[in-house]
This record gives C-alpha cells, structure tokens and sequence, in this order.
C-alpha cells in the first residue's frame, strides 16, 4: 500500500524545548490514521510542520511523492492538503456560503476576478454547496458564521476542507467543543470521508479515536512511543502507562 | 430597498441636489464645497478598500493623494512655463489635459503603492501603522526641501487644465466630472466587494491563516489591494489640486492621511458608502463650524472621540443600527 | 570640514536623542503594558512646555518651571487616561489611532484658545546659558550639555526602576503576560494610570527642557511625536533598550545627516547640485533608516520575535 503522506524523522526544537524529535508516520490512501497523545506531547507541532507554518529542524516531509518540507502554506494547500484548526477559523462577518466559496476559491484558481461576482460562478458555487450538503449546513447557507452555534461551526470546518476536493485531510480535534450529539454526527460524517481522501486525525476523543482509526500513533514527550492498529495500541503497556493510564 | 440603500440615495442625492440647487441660485461657492467634499470622498473610497475590506490601517495614504496633486502641478506647471518634462534622452512635455494627467497620476500612485506595499506588508499590526506613516513623511519632507517644483511653498497653476468637450472653469462642470468620477469609483468597489477577490480579500483580513490554508497567499491579496487603494487616491489628488490650482506638500502631510481615516470612520467602516458620507459630514462641519468658531477642529475632536468610543459604526451605524450587512 | 565641526554635530546629535529618548521611553513603555498607540503623546509634551513657558514667565524660576511641566503633563495624561484612554485598551490599533489622533486635535486648539496663537518664550536659566570650552578647545553651550546629562540620568534611573523595584517589576510583568499580573493581585487599574503618568511626566519634561531652546507653540508636539515613534520602532515596541539605542540613531542620523550628505555629493555633482540633493535626502534619511530596519526586523531592533 502506497503512502499518501509520510513524514520522515522531523524534528522540531523550540529553544531548549524539544516539541517533535525523530517522528515518522505515513498515511495510506483510504485510511484513518489518529495522532493521539497527552496535552503538550507534541500534536501541535507535528500537524504545523505538515501544513505548513513550522519549518522542521531536521527530518522530511513528502506528500504524494513530492519533498514538501520547504513549501509554504498555500503551495501545500495546492497540491491538496486539506486541513481543520483546532479552534475554528472562520470568516465570522461573511455568510457560511462564503466561507465555503473561499475554499472552493483557492482550488479554483480564479481569485484574481476583480468584477465578476463570485455568487455568479456556477462552479465555483456549485461545489461549495456540494460541500455544505455533505456536512448538513446548506440550509444555513446565508447565516452569518457569528451566528452560528459552535457545533455548526466545527461542520463549517470540515466543508471548507472539503470544498479543496483534497487528497488527504489534515484534522485538528474537529470534535474539540461538540456534544455528544454533534460527536457522533461528525464521527459519521467522518466516517465517509475516507473512501475520498486519507485522514490524519488527532483528536482527544477516545471513543471517536477508537471508533474511527485503522491505526494509531501515539506521541509522548515529542516522539512516537507506538504506531499500530486500534488493538495493538490498546494493549501496548507503553501506551497505557504513558497515556491511557491517566484516563483509566 | 432596504434601509442602507435609501441612505445611500438619499447621500447621494443631497451630494447632486445641493449643487444644482446651488448652481440655479448662482453660489459657485456651495458648488466648490461640494466639489471638495466629492474629491475626498473619492480619495476615502480609495482607502476604505485597503482599510475598510483588507483591515490595512495605512497612516500614509496621503502619499498616494500628495502623488496625485504633484503630478498635476508638475504636467500643468510645464505645460504653463512652455518648458519639457524632461530633455533626455527623449522629450516628455507637460499637459494640460485632465485624463493624461489622470492616468499619469494613477500610474505613479499604482507604482509607488506596490513598492511600498512590497516592503510595509512584511510588517503587521502597529508597525504596519507606523511604516506607512514613515513612507508619508519621507515624501512630505522631500517635497519641502526639494525647491525645483516650489518646495514648501508650493506650485501654482494658473489655469485648471481642460477636459475635451467641457468648459472646467465653470464650477458645476468641473464638478460634474469628479462626481462622474466618484461614481464610477464606487460602482467599482461594490463590484470588488462582490467578486471573488473582495471575499478572499475580506478573509485575508479575519483570518489570514484560513485563507493560506485553502491556497491564498494573504500578502498578494493585500498587495493588491493597496495598488488599487493608493490609485484611486492618486486619481482624487490631482482632481484636489486641480480644484485649488496649487498644490503643496500639506498634501503629504500625516494630518491629511489621519484625515482620510477619519472620513471613513466618521461614515462608517465596512460601508461602501461610508467614506462618503464622512467626507460630506466633514466639509460641512468645516464650513459650517469653521464660519462661527476659529477652534472648530477641537468641536471636530470632540466629535470624533464620541464617535470612536460610544457609536463604532459611525453615521450608517446610528442610522442604521451596529449590525453591518 | 573640520573636527571640531564633527564632534559638535555629534554632540548635537546625542542632544537631540536624548530628548528624543525622553519622549519615546514613555511611549514604548505605554505601548508594552497596555498595548496602545497614544498619538496624543506629542501633546503632553506641549502641555509640559506651556505649563513651563507660563511657571518661568511668572515666577521666574527655571526649575519651578520644569516641575510644573512634569506636573502639569503627569495630571494632563492622568485625566486623559482616566476619562479616554481607558476605554481603548482592548480596542483595535485602527480605534486607538483615531480616538488618541482625536485628542491632539482637543488638545492643540484647547492650548490655542488659553494662550492664543502666538509661540511662547522659555529662556534658557542665566547660569546655564552661553558656551563651555571642552577638552580640544571646542566651544559649546553648557544647556545643551545639561539637557545630554539630564537625559542620561533619567535613561539610568528609568533602568534602575525597571529593573530593582516593585513596581517595575510589575511593569515588566505586565509586558509579558497581562494575566499573570491579575493573578499576583496588581491592581491593574492603578498601574495602567502609573504607567501613563510617568510617561506623561517625561514628556512634559521634553517638552519645558527643548522648550527653551525652540519656541513653545501649538503643534510642536506632532514632529517630535512622529520621531518617538519612529525610534520605538527602530528599537522594538516595549523595550526601554531598544528606545534608547533608537533615538541615539535617530537623533545622529538626522543631524549628521544633514551635515554630511551634502558634502557627500559634492565629490559626485556640482556643489549647488549637491546641496540641494543632499539636503532633501537627508530630510528623509531617518525615515528611510526605519523601513530599512523594519525590512530587516519586522519588528525592530529589540523587538520580540512575532
């Protein structure tokens, strides 16, 4: 099985802190992939480094078989990777229809009209509302983002990776915030991206993670203490001192 | 209609009726004070689409206006001298003649817009502030001490250049083609609200790092938005010099880019007609206020202290209620 | 050219940078604690300077005048901070330079409807005026050697006060970290008014001490305002350092500047030639100083990183 997405041995110091030290994991075409760790173990940090934003110090990253690790944000945007923030970054003045037509916009390649209306643009709005249908907000088409209940706004995130059509998504805690309600919606919605496009997941959730991941790396202290399927991981004692001891 | 849109008729058809009503009654004078309030409602339209739509607080936006205005006195000063522009290697003459001093005067602005944009939008926040500010002092201190074109005393023209088919001497003709002008500046702002650029660039501003992240790249964005922002002041400052016939370097000064802002702000930020309203509230209480009291930039501060901190969304936002569209 | 022309324009350059320094340490500190442009900054120079022209004229003391100048500046930026100023810290930059642009217009045609128009005298103090002979035989005026040495001193002792005592540890604190100030039960209130104030009474002092070598008048607060705040952006918005090394720059750009570039480009063009273009490039040399240290370090010398 071919990598979408592997990251090679990054390291990433800040100072004296050591945030990411010698990781590597890939992401295979059809997965879900979880990133799971405990608070400051080095999450942040790795999917910065992946999307762009953090240069690492040393080690590789290659996305669909390029070397990524010097492109900057929106090159990697580009070739089709489709990211969520941990806390959502959104237009909160324009309409949800918007914001997705801004990610369809990227792809599109046709920012630089400066007297077509962008409503106008039956492409570009099409697949916009393609993407609000799939995560159920098209009948919140014309609210305001500022409007919006937070569990919509985590939905709004995940369309705007969408509208990309990406090759892998990157997800930062898309369920940070939501019910149980809205968790277990989105673990569905979820559950049907990955016919489309790999995902890496991090995610505090436990349920979700277990639910939703093919494999799992955990990360502690900035390295990797396990990579393996959703049973390997439960049963690795490293991983249940380290990390689901606490929760235990 | 809603409510934003009979307001803005509403502006604009004081912005036109005073004037006509002025030029019936023959009171040139009204109809200079608008001309006035319609040019720096030009050059805050042009601003707004940095500030307002990109969030680019420029402090230096005189400069694009100062550029303007010089571009005027120096084609018109040649033009009146009989002297060339230039001698070497090819003769340039001056002009007379509005729309080449015009697309002279946007091309300069668009020019020095992008250098400055190039190297002020590596900086944010108040350094951003504070680096335009700088670039406005460099030109107002340079057109001072520089005495070739009158230095701090400025350039007179003598005669307001000509517009092919219309007598520009006669105020509501020179009036009418700034607020041809204004108009056509407008309508091209709420087409750039609209389109795919004013979203991106609207984005930019809330939440740069969203838009990276769907492959944008915020600075081009921004960068575009200041060349076409500091054209448009460009445009509105050879009309003011051609309304004054003279031009001096209080045009680059930082109290007329403060002003620009104010302009903006006393209208209401995110209005595509804010700046207008603005420019119109301002000439008027220059005039009005200017006539009772010697102090009246002071009732000016006051007003827009109360502006700033209790009604944010300034003349649209208390008409209008604080929610913008 | 001679050197002793040299190191008199040196001299006069660190003159000019002190004051400089003077107005800028307020501002940087006002910007680093609270977070806030103050363009109304130049005003409480002017109110220094008012204040001190007035004191001197009627007492007819010196240093009555420069502590009423700092009196009167301090009390002017309180009440501007308790009635204003106070209600834009957690406003955006854009209301901040619009609300505090506000105030130097209230406060410049304020100043002209209590003293009129006309520019105010403030005279140098007998025993200060005329010229001193320094080591080397160079003749310069003892005031302008006070005003080095007054400026010096307060940079030390702004230092000290940062660095050893209570209070300014707790200005330190709350440039790093605003909450953990709250948490150590600093009354966040009292100290943003302290800040301001101590801010307000420098630049009032700036104000009476260059007061009496220019004249007093409305509006002298703008241009020495827009250098502060280029040399706070030159050293690193919040760094009392970085103010410091800032205006030094500053203030020995623009004079030597204007001494040397016209000499300059009188080895490369005729001499009249020469002057003309050296003199307006030099008008311009600080400004093109701040965006190439700008281009260099977005955020200045002493800057944190952003």
């Amino acid at each position: 099985m071919t990598a979408v997405l592997e990251v090679r041995g990054i390291t990433r110091r800040f100072g004296a802190l050591v945030a990411n030290e010698d990781v590597t994991l890939d992401l295979r075409a059809g997965e879900i992939h979880a990133v799971i760790g405990p608070n400051g173990a080095g999450k942040s940090t790795l999917i910065a480094q992946i999307c762009g934003g953090v240069t690492p110090d040393a080690g590789m990253i290659r996305f669909l078989g390029q070397d990524i690790t010097g492109a900057n944000t929106q090159a990697r945007a580009r070739m089709g990777l489709g990211r969520t923030f941990q806390i959502s970054a959104l237009a909160m003045e324009n309409s949800v229809l918007d914001n997705a037509l801004l990610g369809a916009l990227g792809a599109s390649g046709r920012v630089w009209r400066l007297w077509h209306p962008v409503l106008k643009d039956r492409a570009l709005r099409e697949r916009a509302e393609d993407a609000l249908r799939r995560v159920q907000l098209i009948e919140f088409s014309d609210a305001r983002v500022g409007d919006l209940s937070h569990g919509q706004r985590r939905q709004l995130e995940v369309a705007m990776a969408l509208t990309l059509e990406p090759k892998a998504f990157i997800l930062d805690e898309p369920m940070a915030g939501l019910s149980a309600e809205g968790t277990k919606e989105l673990t569905g919605l979820l559950d049907t991206l990955r016919q489309e496009a790999p995902i890496l997941l991090v995610e505090h959730d436990m349920d979700v993670v277990f639910a939703l991941a093919d494999r799992i790396t955990v990360l502690d202290y900035g390295r990797v203490i396990a990579t393996g399927t959703v049973d390997d991981i439960r049963r690795n004692p490293k991983v249940q001192s380290a990390y689901l001891g606490e929760e235990a | 209609m809603t409510r934003e849109t009979l307001l803005n008729t509403l502006l604009m058809a004081l912005l036109i009726g005073v004037p006509l009503w002025a030029w019936v009654a023959d009171e040139p004078f009204t109809i200079t004070l608008a001309t006035r309030a319609v040019i720096f409602a030009l050059a805050a339209v042009g601003l707004n689409i940095a500030l307002g739509l990109g969030g680019l607080v420029s402090l230096g936006h005189a400069v694009y206006f100062g550029i303007g205005g010089y571009a005027m006195g120096i084609l018109a000063y040649h033009a009146q001298t009989y002297t060339p522009l230039m001698a070497w290697p090819f003769v340039i003459e001056g002009t007379k003649f509005m729309p080449v001093i015009w697309l002279v005067a946007m091309v300069v602005s668009a020019v020095v817009a992008f250098v400055i944009g190039l190297l002020s939008l590596r900086t944010s926040g108040v350094y951003f502030i504070m680096i335009t500010l700088a670039f406005g002092q460099m030109f107002y201190f340079f057109t001072i001490s520089w005495p070739r074109y009158g230095g701090e005393d400025g350039l007179s023209i003598y005669v307001r250049n000509g517009f092919p088919g219309l007598n520009t001497l006669d105020p509501i003709q020179f009036f009418a083609i700034c607020l041809a002008l204004l108009c056509a500046v407008l309508w091209l702002n709420a087409r750039i609200v609209k389109s795919p650029f004013g979203l991106a660039l609207g984005a930019a501003r809330q939440v740069p790092q969203r838009v990276e992240t769907v492959g944008l790249d915020p600075f081009r964005l921004k960068l575009v938005a200041l060349v076409i922002s500091g054209t448009i002041c460009g445009l509105a400052g050879a009309l003011f010099a051609d309304l004054n016939r003279f031009v001096s370097p209080t045009m680059f000064s930082w109290q007329m880019s403060g002003e620009l802002i104010v302009f903006i702000i006393l209208g209401g930020l995110g209005r595509v007609f804010g700046p207008v309203a603005g420019a119109t509230l301002f000439v008027l209480l220059e005039h009005l206020l200017g006539g009772v009291s010697d102090y009246f930039l002071f009732y000016v501060g006051l007003l827009l202290l109360l502006v700033v901190l209790f009604t944010p969304g300034g003349i649209y936002g208390i008409l209008l209620g604080r929610s913008k569209s | 050219m001679s050197l002793i022309l040299i190191i008199e324009q040196i001299l006069n350059g660190v003159q000019f940078g002190v004051m400089l320094f003077l107005m800028a340490s307020g501002l940087t500190l006002i910007f680093g604690v609270m977070g806030l442009i103050n363009l109304a900054h130049g005003s409480l120079y002017m109110v220094g300077a008012f204040a001190a022209a007035g004191v001197a004229a009627s007492s007819g003391s010196f240093l009555l005048a420069l502590m009423a100048a700092m009196a009167a500046a301090a009390m002017a930026g309180v009440i501007m901070e308790m009635i204003v100023i106070r209600r834009l810290y957690d406003r955006d930059h854009l209301e901040q330079v619009l609300a505090t642009f506000a105030l130097i217009l209230v406060f410049s045609e304020g100043t002209r409807f209590v003293f009129g128009s006309f520019p105010l005298f403030l005279d140098v103090p007998g025993v200060l005026s005329g010229p001193i002979t320094l080591p080397g035989g160079i003749q310069y005026p003892l005031y302008r050697l006070v005003l080095i040495a007054v400026g010096l001193s307060v940079a030390l002792g702004l230092g000290l006060f940062i660095s050893k005592t209570r209070v300014g540890i707790q200005i330190r604190a709350g440039e790093n970290d605003r909450e953990m100030i709250a948490a150590l039960g600093v009354d966040i209130a009292k100290l943003y008014t302290l800040v301001f104030a101590l801010g307000a009474a420098l630049a009032g002092l700036a104000g009476a001490l260059v007061g009496a070598i220019q004249s007093v008048q409305i509006g002298m607060g703008e241009p020495i305002l827009i250098l502060a705040f280029v040399v706070i952006v030159i050293g690193g918005i919040g760094s009392i350092r970085g103010a410091l090394i800032g205006s030094l720059l500053v203030g020995l750009t623009d004079t030597l500047g204007g001494i040397f570039l016209p000499e300059l480009f009188k080895f490369f063009v005729a001499p009249d030639v020469a002057q003309t273009v050296g003199s307006a490039l030099a008008s311009m040399a600080i400004y093109v100083l701040m965006a190439c240290v700008l281009i260099w370090r977005p955020t200045g010398l002493f800057g944190a990183r952003a």
